[in-house]
Formats: structure tokens, C-alpha cells, sequence
């Protein structure tokens, strides 16, 4: 834990604190005299700010200054959204091979977080199998830290990839392979299992994982998003939010998607510290299938609400061309990085 | 002539001087240590990440934008990135990309800010550390114009001046007083004296505590205080080696007839003692006054003015304590002492409101602190009693009260 200045007020007392002054304030707002406020002042503030807002909306986004080059870290959080892994098959069986390693990341412009990685990359890479596929993972642990791959979905226990069963702990520069069938179909993720469970998590050990089902679902521009978060000072709570890490990183440059063409978003919530993250879209609707394992939608909206590890499929067209906005409605992350743009286009 | 030179060096080539010996540790010193920053540091490696920590010493705000001074107080470079306000990022523009150790910056964070709100503001750093500031309620920050000015010069008059004059006004009834009570009211001035020698001390150390550790921290307050003794104590020998002369040149002229005898009471030497060290407090006080009403936590009214001016009025009983005795009164000479009291107050608001900087004003409340011992250490003697007693009844007496009036008083200000 770093020592950190030694004012530092807690987020609780703060709030507390700014509640007690919101209630406060009606009542001084009477009392006090505050025509500075209301007369020329008040209008040369308003044009003040007014210029800066102008002077802003030319820049990518609402806030932060600056933006992450991709090629720091190696990974482009645009790549990733449609870049999906089938693995190689090999007689009948789907292999892949996966090394966990040590990562120094950009997560927010000129942010660096030292993350844990799965082939280098921050989701690890989206798997994609079809349903009763035959699946097999190499895992090597190429970092100084116990490691592991626990799927979700349905397997035998050994294959679970926690600690003390089957292989439990891959113990550094170690290795083993999870064997398993690729069921159900829907939207999976996998993840780090070691303990402390958080941190494996929240360091970056996290991906998306796919299994179609058997006579697949309508083409589509398919994209993947999991929203992600990163807790740079270690104070279990988040200090960057984001989608496939990078905070910000669809506002300066924005999704390109074409307009009356059929998106699905493969949305997984692997965020740490915060019990629900959400995701909302503007000016548009969209199909949802909570963990896409049945292949009617649940329901017809705009916003959903995802608790840790929850993940579900979207599916939405967009009918009029510009830019729209996504981000969490959970507006204290959409500041802190969680928030995008689309770009429709004929 | 050039054989005097050649024999002087050759007196210097075969006996060195005894102050080139005293240079040779700080020669060597010095070839020692451009030898170790030169190899980095040989043997000693650098263990853990980078101890990262940045003092916001003022935080200015204008509309819309907050703008916060900070001072790099760890061991390392730190490099601000982002900045948090509320749980949002902000968009900023900073001075220095790079703050190094000591090296200060100013970072101007845009941010559509409420009056009377709380912000958190988080600089976040290139590691991901975060520096946090609280502003407890927002209120823009005082241009420092010509009626701003003005206003802070009101305030040090309604604390500063115009109090110790009012207190100077006892001067005619002090001259009344036998000895023994005069004992008292000398007793009186250095309780009053003692409480707010304290009083600096203690908020100094309470301010040096929210500036940077780095520049010394509570230290700071004591370099002062010790630092403001040694150099009043000198200013005192020179002044009374100065007067004795003036007076022997006097005695010569005017055959005596001159009242300042220098046995007749602790005389103006005195009096300009107390009223500098009380001046150098009144500066401290202003220096509160104005940096609170410049965070705008300061609510200027009539309570916190009396309460100012009962609590210095007796500081101009101080002042006119010890030249109770003097013969003369000259309105102009006490005019100034008063000044030289009362004004230090105008002098601190004004820079506690545009240029407030923590540990400089711990530095200025220590040298108060320091003066205010050393004018204690003048007057003591003055309250010995016949028999040479220091704390008889009537000195411990004067001593209780003077520091009892100022507590009481100083319940009605608390800045």
C-alpha cells in the first residue's frame, strides 16, 4: 500500500459531508448575501464557462486530458472488440494456448497500472467454441504469482481451475491443460481463480468466452465489450473505468458500425470493488439475452444493469446515421473512462 | 613590493593558513560526493516503487476552473496525469509536466464548480497514486484588486490598530498605579505575553503540519522562534549600547537636566520590545484572517471583530506598561509603537489572502513566538519586588490574569 497525503478524506465522509451541505444549503442561500452572484458576475462566470464548454467539445471527450497509443500497449481496445479466438482444431478438439505474464498497461492517458495478463492483453483473448466442441487449454504460468483458468460453464470438477482441486495452482513457469466440452451455449468468461481472489481478478487475469450454438445466430457485426476497471492507488475502489480497459478509448475514437446492419455486443462485466456496472445506449433499443443461453430475448431496452461476473448478448440496429452514445449509466464510472461512442454510417 | 608579494607566497608554499586545513574535510566531502552521484549510488540499490507525494499548499478558485499550487514533498519525481474531481475526470492544464523533489507546480483543473459544495479534487499520478484535496465548501477566491486590498487593510485595522491604540489610552492611568501594582500590571503584560507566545507556537506547528514535510515541517516553527530570540536579543544589546552613548553625550551637553534616566523604568527600549514582538504576532493573526477569508471559511462580522478588539486592546496595555515611569510622552513616539503593534495585522491579511503559503506562515508564527521570549525575558526583572523576588503573590497574580484575560478573549475569536 502506498503512503498517500495524509489529508486524504475518505469517499463515505466526503459524501456525507456534501449531503449535509446540499441540505444546508436552501436555507443559506436565504440567509447569505450573494448579489455578486446574481448580477454581472454571475453572467461573465457563465460566459466564461460557456467558452471553455465550446473550446471542449472540439477535444475527443468529456473529461481527462490526453489519449493511450495502442501501440504502448501492445493491444488496440478497438481490435479487441472483434477479435475472436477459435483456438486451432485439431483432430476434432479445440486447443488453445494461453500464458498468464506480467504486464505494465496504459489504463487511462499517461496512467500506467502494473496488470496481469493472458497473452499480453488486457481483456485476455475472447475464446470462441461451438456448443459440445471439445476443448482443450494449455496454460503456462509465466509470471512470479500462482495462477489459474477457471471457465464458466459446465465441467467436471478437475477442470474447474481453483485452487487445491485438479491441478489447483499453477505455480510460476508451470503449466496445465483444462479439458473440457464446450456447453451451454451462451456468453461465458473466464478468469483467475488464485487468492486473493480480487486482486487476481481486478490485475487483468479476465477474458470473454463464446460458445455459439450449434446452428449459430444470425450474421451480425459482432462485437466484444467487457467492461473492466482498475484500482491504480490499491484502495479497492477504481480509479479508471472502462470497456475493454482503455478509459475513454471509443470516445476519441468512436465504434464504426453501419447503419441498418445487425450488432451484437457480447457485453461481460468483470469489474472488481463495485458491486453492479451497467450499460446504455442513446437514441436506440436494443435485444437482450442475459447470458445468451436462450435464443428469445428477455427484454427490449436501453439500459441493463450487470452484477459482477454477469455478462449477457445485445442486439440492436441502428436506423439513423451520426454519433450516439453508450457509457454506464452508472454516471460515476462514464466519468471515470466508462463511455463511447457509435458511429453510424451508410 | 614585488618582493614583499614573493615572500608573502613563499610564507603561504612552506606555512599553510589555519583556515585552508579547516577546508580540507569540505574538499573532500565534496570530490566524495561527485564520486557517488557520479557511479549512482555504488552497493545501494533502489528497493520498492517510488515513494510519490505532492502538498496542495493553495488552492485558488475561479469560476469554473479550480487552479491548486502543489510542492513535490517525497524523495521522487511525480508526474500528474489525470485529475479526479467527484468521481470524474477533469480536463487541466499543468506547468510543469514533471514536478521534481521541492519543485512546485501549479495545475489549473477545469471543473463547473458550485458555490458551498465539497469537492474532492485526485491528481492522479503516471504510477496510478492518488494525491487528494478536499475543498470543504467552494467559494471563489478573492481577486486581488485594489478594493480587496482595501478591505484587508479594514480588517487589520478593526484587529489590529485600532485595538492596541485603544489599550495605549490606559497610558495616563498606568502613571497613576503605585509600584507594587505596577509590579502587577508588568506581571499582567507578561502572562498576556506568555499566552500568546504559546498561542504561536502551537498554531504554527498546527500549520507547518498542512505544508509540506519536506521544508522542515514543525521545525520550521522553532528555527523561527529561536532565530527571532537571538536576533532581537542582539538588536537589544545595540540599542541599549546606542542609548548609553546618546546619553552620555546628553548628560555632557545639558548638564543632566534630560528625564531619561535609565533607572527611572524599563523606558521606551522596552516598550519597542514588546510592541515588535506583539507586532510580529499581530502579523501571524492577520496572516490566519486573510488565508481564511480567502478559502472563504472566515465569516467576517461584527462577533469575530469585538472579540479581535477586546483580546488586542490588551496588548496596548502591554505596550504602555513599561514606560509608565517615563517622564516624558511623546504622542508621536507612542503613535508609533502603536503602529508598529497594530499594523503588522494589515500586513498579514494581505498576504495570508493573495500569497498564503503554509510553511512560510509557520516560519512567521515561530519568529512571533521568539519574540515574544525574548521581550518576556526583558520585562521579567522589572516585576521582581523589593526583596528581589520574581514570583511573589502579586507577580504570580498579574502573571494568572494576564494569561485568563487572554484565554477568555480569545474564546470569542477563533479563526
Amino acid at each position: 500500500m502506498r503512503k498517500l497525503w495524509e489529508n486524504k478524506v475518505s469517499r463515505r465522509r466526503l459524501i456525507g459531508g456534501a449531503a449535509a451541505t446540499g441540505a444546508a444549503l436552501p436555507v443559506l442561500h436565504g440567509l447569505v448575501p450573494h448579489e455578486g452572484l446574481h448580477g454581472q458576475e454571475a453572467e461573465a462566470a457563465g460566459e466564461h464557462i460557456a467558452e471553455r464548454h465550446a473550446a471542449h467539445r472540439g477535444a475527443g471527450h468529456i473529461g481527462g486530458v490526453g489519449s493511450v497509443d495502442a501501440r504502448t500497449n501492445g493491444f488496440d481496445p478497438h481490435e479487441i472488440l472483434r477479435d475472436f479466438d477459435e483456438g486451432t482444431l485439431r483432430g476434432g478438439v479445440r486447443e488453445w494456448e494461453i500464458v498468464a505474464e506480467e504486464k505494465e498497461i496504459e489504463v487511462a492517458p499517461g496512467v500506467r497500472y502494473a496488470a496481469w495478463a493472458y497473452n499480453g492483453r488486457v481483456p485476455g483473448p475472447t475464446l470462441r467454441a461451438r456448443e459440445g466442441d471439445r476443448l482443450r487449454i494449455r496454460f503456462t504460468n509465466g509470471s512470479s504469482h500462482p495462477h489459474t483458468m477457471h471457465f464458466h460453464g459446465i465441467h467436471r470438477a478437475a477442470e474447474d481451475g481453483v485452487p487445491r482441486i485438479g491441478p489447483g495452482n499453477i505455480l510460476p513457469g508451470e503449466s496445465t491443460v483444462y479439458d473440457f466440452d464446450a456447453t451451454p451455449f451462451g456468453l461465458h468468461l473466464y478468469h483467475c481463480h488464485s487468492t486473493p481472489l480480487a486482486e487476481h481478478i481486478a490485475k487483468g487475469l479476465y477474458g470473454a468466452f463464446v460458445i455459439d450454438p450449434k446452428d449459430g445466430r444470425p450474421p451480425a457485426d459482432e462485437l466484444v465489450m467487457v467492461m473492466n476497471g482498475f484500482d491504480t492507488n490499491f484502495d479497492r475502489s477504481n480509479e479508471v473505468y472502462g470497456v475493454n480497459t482503455v478509459a475513454f478509448a471509443y470516445m476519441d475514437e468512436p465504434i464504426r458500425v453501419k447503419r441498418d446492419e445487425l450488432v451484437r455486443i457480447y457485453l461481460v462485466n468483470v469489474l472488481e470493488f463495485d458491486f453492479v456496472n451497467s450499460f446504455h445506449i442513446h437514441a436506440n433499443f436494443f435485444d437482450y439475452f442475459p447470458t445468451g443461453t436462450r435464443l428469445e430475448p428477455r427484454d427490449f431496452t436501453d439500459t441493463v444493469v450487470l452484477g459482477q461476473g454477469e455478462r449477457g448478448i445485445l442486439e440492436l440496429r441502428f436506423p439513423y446515421p451520426g454519433k450516439y452514445m453508450f457509457h454506464a449509466h452508472v454516471s460515476e464510472f462514464a466519468e471515470l473512462g466508462w463511455m463511447g461512442f457509435f458511429e453510424v454510417t451508410d | 613590493m614585488e618582493a614583499a608579494t614573493r615572500a608573502a607566497t613563499t610564507r603561504a608554499g612552506r606555512r599553510r593558513p589555519a583556515w585552508l586545513t579547516g577546508l580540507i574535510p569540505v574538499a573532500v566531502l565534496a570530490v566524495a560526493i561527485g564520486l557517488f552521484v557520479a557511479l549512482d549510488a555504488p552497493g545501494l540499490d533502489r528497493i520498492g516503487v517510488p515513494e510519490e507525494e505532492l502538498t496542495v499548499e493553495r488552492a485558488v478558485l475561479h469560476p469554473g476552473e479550480f487552479e491548486l499550487h502543489v510542492r513535490n514533498d517525497g524523495a521522487d519525481p511525480v508526474e500528474v496525469r489525470q485529475v479526479i474531481v467527484n468521481d470524474g475526470y477533469a480536463s487541466f492544464t499543468q506547468s510543469e509536466e514533471r514536478i521534481g523533489r521541492l519543485g512546485g507546480a501549479e495545475i489549473d483543473v477545469e471543473y463547473p464548480w458550485i458555490e458551498g459544495q465539497a469537492y474532492e479534487i485526485a491528481l492522479l499520478t503516471a504510477t496510478g497514486a492518488t494525491i487528494d484535496h478536499a475543498i470543504d465548501a467552494a467559494v471563489e477566491t478573492p481577486d486581488a484588486d485594489l478594493g480587496f486590498y482595501g478591505l484587508m487593510a479594514l480588517i487589520g485595522l478593526y484587529v489590529g490598530v485600532i485595538p492596541v491604540a485603544i489599550g495605549m489610552l490606559w497610558l495616563p492611568w498606568v502613571r497613576g498605579v503605585d509600584a507594587r501594582w505596577m509590579r502587577f500590571l508588568l506581571a499582567f503584560t507578561v502572562g498576556l505575553l506568555a499566552f500568546l507566545g504559546i498561542d504561536a507556537l502551537l498554531e504554527g506547528t498546527e500549520l507547518a503540519g498542512s505544508g509540506p514535510e519536506s521544508l522542515g515541517g514543525a521545525a520550521l516553527v522553532w528555527l523561527g522562534a529561536v532565530g527571532a530570540y537571538l536576533a532581537l536579543s542582539a538588536v537589544d544589546g545595540w540599542l541599549s549600547g546606542r542609548r548609553e552613548r546618546l546619553e552620555r553625550g546628553a548628560l555632557d551637553r545639558d548638564g543632566g537636566r534630560s528625564g531619561m534616566s535609565p533607572v527611572a523604568g524599563l523606558g521606551y527600549r522596552a516598550a519597542f520590545l514588546v510592541a515588535l514582538g506583539i507586532g510580529l504576532h499581530n502579523l501571524g493573526e492577520g496572516l490566519a484572517i486573510g488565508s481564511a477569508y480567502a478559502i472563504g471559511s472566515l465569516a467576517l462580522g461584527a462577533a469575530l471583530v469585538v472579540g479581535f478588539a477586546l483580546h488586542n486592546t490588551t496588548e496596548g496595555l502591554a505596550i504602555v506598561a513599561p514606560v509608565a515611569r517615563e517622564g516624558s510622552a511623546s504622542v508621536r513616539r507612542l503613535a508609533l509603537l502603536g503602529l508598529l503593534a497594530g499594523a503588522p495585522a494589515v500586513l498579514g491579511a494581505w498576504i495570508g489572502a493573495s500569497a498564503f503559503n503554509p510553511s512560510l506562515a509557520a516560519l512567521m508564527f515561530g519568529i512571533g513566538a521568539g519574540a515574544i521570549a525574548q521581550v518576556i525575558v526583558q520585562i521579567a526583572p522589572a516585576v521582581k519586588d523589593e526583596a528581589g523576588r520574581l514570583l511573589h503573590p502579586l507577580a504570580a497574580g498579574g502573571l494568572l490574569a494576564g494569561l485568563v484575560v487572554m484565554y477568555a478573549t480569545g474564546l470569542l475569536v477563533s479563526v
